[in-house]
């Protein structure tokens, strides 16, 4: 049983539709009542401090958790009832590093390619024009463990890309990488957006990733406090810039703000 | 970075339609997951050689000291007197596998914690499918140690008859099976990679000396009772007595029985414990991020 829900004619299917989803951990809550949706070739940005449910959010999207209140669709189909079909639909960068260091780049990309019944000529083929898109071409054989942070992020980006996914999900891709490694993972993936139709939701804390063309939704303590294109963020919140709008809807002073640079 | 150019572009805006998910593509997955554990294991080679040596110890060492001080009498499957290292070898094959099966529930504790885990729940297959390649995978591995355990004992003139070797194979497939399940559903329960110590000495050890690995029942009862009861609950004493009549060519039919249902019903303990909507897991765990 398919469980894709039907837009009327001309309705566009969202990338990604989450509504009224909340969580918690044992009595703690993690998500109160969250709404909002992407549309497909959209570059999303899901800002938040640390805490505000980011990652909450993303376990539930990639049915890691179950979606025990609200509904989660990603093209129409449901999460929790067709997970299959809603992940086949959507590639993930996780925060932590997911890379297994034992084994090659070749080597885990294969794996994942497996994981999603690509296998063989294909699943080479796949792996080789991916690492030309992260710029990493012919580092087929080299080990994982020695790969540099950015470099295990790119690898990780080609990964989530194998299975041609047209949602693209990134946990904090860019933590913890050097200037110049965050400009280009993110240069890439906005370059997908264009290129490719692929929708994208960026969670993030560093707020100049956001760009002024950008959607954002903004999370504080579990609850959705603002979303919408950054220039309606903006006025709706009586702030400057989206910095400052970051800063207000996240309750932090400007003594707090140096948490929104890197 | 260098200008993106997808191998076949998805199509705009339009999600792209997948090919409904056949035969050829869960063996791709299972093929997939079956090498990444046999490639993990070739790169740890400390894990191979300690796995080897393990068994070898008790062969060498124990074996050929407890030889005159524990006798076998005649039981079946053996039809004549046997060397007290014929009579442990099946033991140690179930040792091996009982250790390889909480090695990988070690492995997916490591996943877990490290975050590989996710890679795998996150594929479209189903959840059960995925744990199933995992278990076999490990099970593969296992089988593995085992028969090179024995060619190094056939070296040492431990040896059963020739159609043994052949024979055990089935056996040592649905013992590593039964134990891969145990492991798989100990990983669901185990909350940090420190608390794996506790395995070993609630489920690993009183798993091996409670059972016919080392002494025949009969004199385990001799001595207890009550012990004698407590092996009998065992689901290991039926791996090994499974392996050990294997090697003759015969089936325990108790012991198969025991033994299959045990593997049914961990597996399918360990399935709903990875389920998300009913498991223990995603109660427990944390995703690694702070977000």
């Amino acid at each position: 049983m398919q469980h894709v829900r039907t837009s009327g004619p001309g309705d566009q299917v969202a990338a990604l539709d989450v509504a009224a989803v909340s969580h918690s951990y044992g009595s703690k809550p993690a998500l109160n009542d969250v709404s909002f949706s992407i549309a497909p070739a959209t570059f999303t940005v899901l800002l938040g401090l640390n805490g505000a449910g980011k990652t909450t959010l993303f376990s539930l999207i990639s049915h890691l958790y179950d979606t025990r209140r609200g509904s989660i669709r990603i093209f129409g189909h449901d999460v929790s009832r067709a997970s299959g079909e809603a992940l086949r639909r959507v590639g993930i960068v996780f925060q932590a590093r997911t890379l297994d260091l034992d084994l090659s780049v070749h080597q885990n990309l294969s794996y994942h390619a497996a994981l999603h019944g690509i296998g063989g000529r294909e699943a080479r083929q796949r792996i080789a024009a991916l690492l030309d898109i992260v710029d990493m071409p012919g580092r087929q054989h080299d080990k994982a463990r020695s790969l540099s942070g950015g470099q295990m992020r790119r690898i990780e980006i080609a990964r989530a890309l194998l299975h041609r996914p047209s949602l693209l999900l990134l946990d904090e891709a860019t933590v913890g990488l050097d200037i110049q490694s965050r400009a280009g993972i993110l240069a890439t993936i906005r370059k997908l957006v264009e290129t490719e139709g692929i929708g994208v939701l960026w969670a993030t804390h560093l707020i100049d990733e956001v760009d002024d063309g950008d959607h954002v939704v903004v999370l504080r303590q579990g609850e959705l406090v603002a979303k919408g294109k950054v220039a309606d963020v903006v006025r709706t919140s009586g702030a400057g810039s989206i910095r400052d709008a970051f800063s207000r809807l996240s309750g932090i002073e400007a003594a707090g703000t140096a948490e929104l640079s890197p | 970075m260098s200008a993106p150019a997808m191998p076949d572009k998805v199509a705009g805006v339009i999600p792209v339609k997948f090919e409904k998910f056949g035969l050829r593509h869960y063996l791709i997955c299972l093929k997939g997951v079956v090498l990444r554990e046999c490639l993990r294991f070739l790169h740890q080679r400390e894990r191979f050689i300690s796995s080897l040596v393990r068994p070898l110890i008790w062969l060498f060492i124990f074996a050929a000291g407890f030889r005159q001080v524990l006798g076998v009498s005649i039981i079946p499957p053996y039809k004549t007197y046997v060397l007290y290292e014929v009579y442990i070898t099946p033991g140690l094959c179930g040792m091996i596998l009982l250790f390889s099966g909480m090695q990988s529930s070690l492995s997916m504790v490591y996943d877990r914690e490290m975050g590989n885990m996710r890679t795998l729940l996150v594929s479209p297959f189903p959840r059960w499918f995925l744990l199933v390649s995992k278990m076999l995978a490990g099970v593969s591995v296992s089988i593995a140690q085992v028969y090179a355990f024995l060619i190094v004992a056939w070296f040492w003139g431990v040896k059963a008859p020739p159609i043994g070797y052949l024979t055990v194979l089935p056996a040592l497939f649905l013992s590593g099976m039964m134990l891969c399940a145990l492991g798989m559903l100990l990983s669901s329960m185990i909350k940090q990679l420190e608390n794996f110590a506790g395995i070993m000495n609630f489920v690993i050890f009183p798993g091996y000396f409670a059972s016919p690995a080392l002494y025949p029942l009969w004199r385990i009862q001799e001595a207890s009772p009550l012990l004698h009861k407590i092996c009998l609950a065992n689901p290991f004493t039926y791996a090994v007595e499974l392996i050990r009549f294997a090697f003759y060519g015969q089936i325990e039919w108790l012991s198969l029985g025991v033994v299959a249902g045990c593997t049914v019903l961990f597996l399918a303990a360990a399935i709903i414990a990875y389920d998300p909507s009913r498991g223990l897991v995603t109660r427990k765990q944390d995703t690694g991020g702070n977000g």
